[in-house]
């Protein structure tokens, strides 16, 4: 009997299970399938452009040739390390961008009269296209990897600046009542407050600066570089192998989106107080 | 029928053992952006006794959130002295727990290690019992892992309490700490007030706008003019404790509510109070 009986409520939680399973499935399917039936019509519009010579291969080759020249660059072990050098070179250079920006911001943000001797030339630096900087970098710190993490770090540094100084000036005056009301120190201020207080406006900038680091990564790459996927889409292009190039971008993408995920999934990580509460899909 | 309410002492209360707070001729001058000088006190004493529960209403503007800046030591600019339990007073104290009228949590903490707060910034070890045994006396068993999003704002302001509580402060000094809270929510929170008071054994010392708040917590009411805010009465409450909202209905509590309300206005009108205004 309580066998039976235990067997009845088992299968009835499996019943159950599944009836979610399936909802879920209905509602990532009710998301998915509008960009899915774009990304199909697109696709079949551009390889019909392509079969019936409506564009010249020269300027947009077929969706087939660029998968082929993806899978063979990965399959050769071509492209592999060149992916590998120009992902250490934005990471390098956002773990840098990352560590001065909170630094400066947070020496800047320390005092009003060191903000206002700072203030103009930031702007104008700010102002300045970091871009244009990239062949003097390349004269400063040579060919290798150090000269692009270097690029990339200048660009992506910005964003973090101005979002540490916007957040920490931010910081809301009850709460600091709160620790000057048990003596605590500045330290302890900016430890306990103002730097947690600030991270919301911090990530805003590291959003922007980790497409950034990529962007660094490669423009110092076309200036002068001996190895990273920069590289290759010179390579690619002077030899107007146009899909091989659309396979690199292909990549360049995919990075990217990897880049921001992971920003994502640390954001979530640290600022899980600050997220907005959406509802998790009914389940 | 005998008068309750004791006729007003003279201004300056004098406890029978040393006060716990000592406050004389405290005067405050603001400097204006325009290079004005407004003077927001005036020549202000009082004395709080240790375990008193002493409340100072007054209109808005009146100065009474700068007797308890300077009292917290968050303003040290002033003239008069302050002392506390017979030594000067200047600057944070550890004699001193503060609630604000926002309860100020950071929101990145559960409720327990907003509790703990203290304890880090004055390097404490060893607090985490206490900790949830003050959660615990303002009725928040079961909520230490609670973020302070996922607090009502009542539950919030107790965690605030408790917070002021955590390195055993001598005085408990409260800003208008229901003065963000709905009327019900605000008379819910005086009960558990008056009940954390006494079950703390603190004094405290309460800022309110509201009369009907005051009255029914306090041992003491003083009452502040507008500015420059000076004390112009002091009011003991003699209504026995402890005080269940019933009191309300109470006549003498009625009559000591309208006093008051007839001193902050001048003759003005006065109203029939519920705790909350």
């Amino acid at each position: 009997m309580w066998h039976s009986c235990a067997r009845s409520r088992s299968a009835a939680g499996a019943q159950r299970e599944s009836a979610a399973l399936l909802h879920a499935a209905r509602h990532a399917f009710a998301l998915a399938w509008p960009p899915m039936l774009f990304g199909a019509a697109l696709l079949y519009a551009w390889t019909q452009a392509s079969a019936r010579g409506w564009v010249d291969e020269l300027i947009l080759p077929p969706p087939g040739e660029i998968l082929q020249q993806l899978s063979l660059g990965l399959s050769s072990g071509v492209l592999l390390p060149h992916l590998g050098v120009t992902l250490l070179q934005a990471l390098l250079g956002f773990v840098i961008a990352v560590a001065a920006g909170i630094g400066v911001g947070a020496v800047i943000a320390s005092s009003p009269l060191v903000e206002r001797c700072f203030n103009p030339f930031l702007i104008a630096f700010e102002a300045m296209p970091k871009i244009a900087m990239a062949p003097l970098v390349i004269v400063w710190f040579g060919y290798g990897i150090w000269s692009k993490v270097v690029l990339a770090a200048v660009i992506a540094f910005f964003p973090i600046l101005v979002s540490t100084i916007l957040g920490l000036r931010a910081s809301e005056p009850g709460r600091l009542d709160v620790l000057r009301a048990l003596g605590a120190s500045r330290a302890q201020e900016f430890r306990l407050v103002r730097l947690p207080g600030a991270l919301p406006f911090i990530f805003s900038g590291i959003n922007v600066a980790v497409v950034f680091v990529l962007l660094g990564s490669i423009v110092g790459e076309f200036v002068g570089a001996k190895q990273g996927l920069g590289t290759l889409i010179l390579i690619a292009n002077e030899n107007l192998e146009t899909a091989r190039t659309f396979s690199i971008l292909a990549i360049l993408a995919l990075l990217g989106m990897l880049l921001h995920f992971g920003v994502g999934a640390l954001r979530q990580r640290l600022l899980f107080w600050a997220e907005p509460r959406t509802g998790s899909p009914p389940a | 029928m005998s008068t309750v309410l004791e006729a007003a002492r003279p201004a300056i209360a004098t406890p029978r053992a040393a006060p716990l707070i000592a406050v004389r001729e405290l005067s405050k001058v603001y400097p204006t952006a325009k290079g004005e000088r407004v003077q927001a006190l005036s020549h202000i004493a009082l004395d709080i006794a240790e375990g008193e529960f002493v409340s100072l209403v007054g209109p808005s503007g009146c100065g009474k959130t700068t007797v308890l800046r300077i009292l917290a030591g968050l303003i040290g600019d002033y003239a008069g002295s302050v002392a506390v339990r017979g030594r000067a007073h200047c600057g944070p104290s550890r004699e001193v727990g503060v609630v604000f009228q926002d309860a100020n949590l950071m929101p990145w903490r559960t409720a327990l290690a907003n509790v703990l707060l203290p304890a880090e910034v004055l390097r404490l070890k060893g607090q985490e019992a206490r900790a949830k045994e003050l959660l615990a006396m303002v009725g928040l068993a079961g909520f230490e892992r609670k973020l302070p999003g996922e607090l009502s704002g009542g539950m919030r302001q107790r965690v605030a309490i408790a917070r002021a509580l955590l390195h055993d402060p001598a005085l408990l000094l409260l800003d208008e700490p229901f003065g963000a809270l709905d009327a019900m929510t605000r008379d819910t929170m005086n009960v558990e007030l008056a009940r954390i008071a006494a079950a703390s054994r603190k004094t405290v010392f309460l800022i309110t706008h509201s009369i009907a708040e005051a009255v029914f917590l306090s041992d003491r009411v003083l009452v502040m003019s507008p500015r420059p805010g000076r004390i112009v009465e002091e009011i003991a409450i003699d209504l026995p404790k402890p005080r269940g909202l019933d009191i309300i209905a109470d006549r003498r509590f009625a009559d000591t509510v309208v006093r008051i309300r007839r001193l902050l206005d001048g003759e003005g009108t006065a109203q029939l109070p519920s705790i909350a205004h």
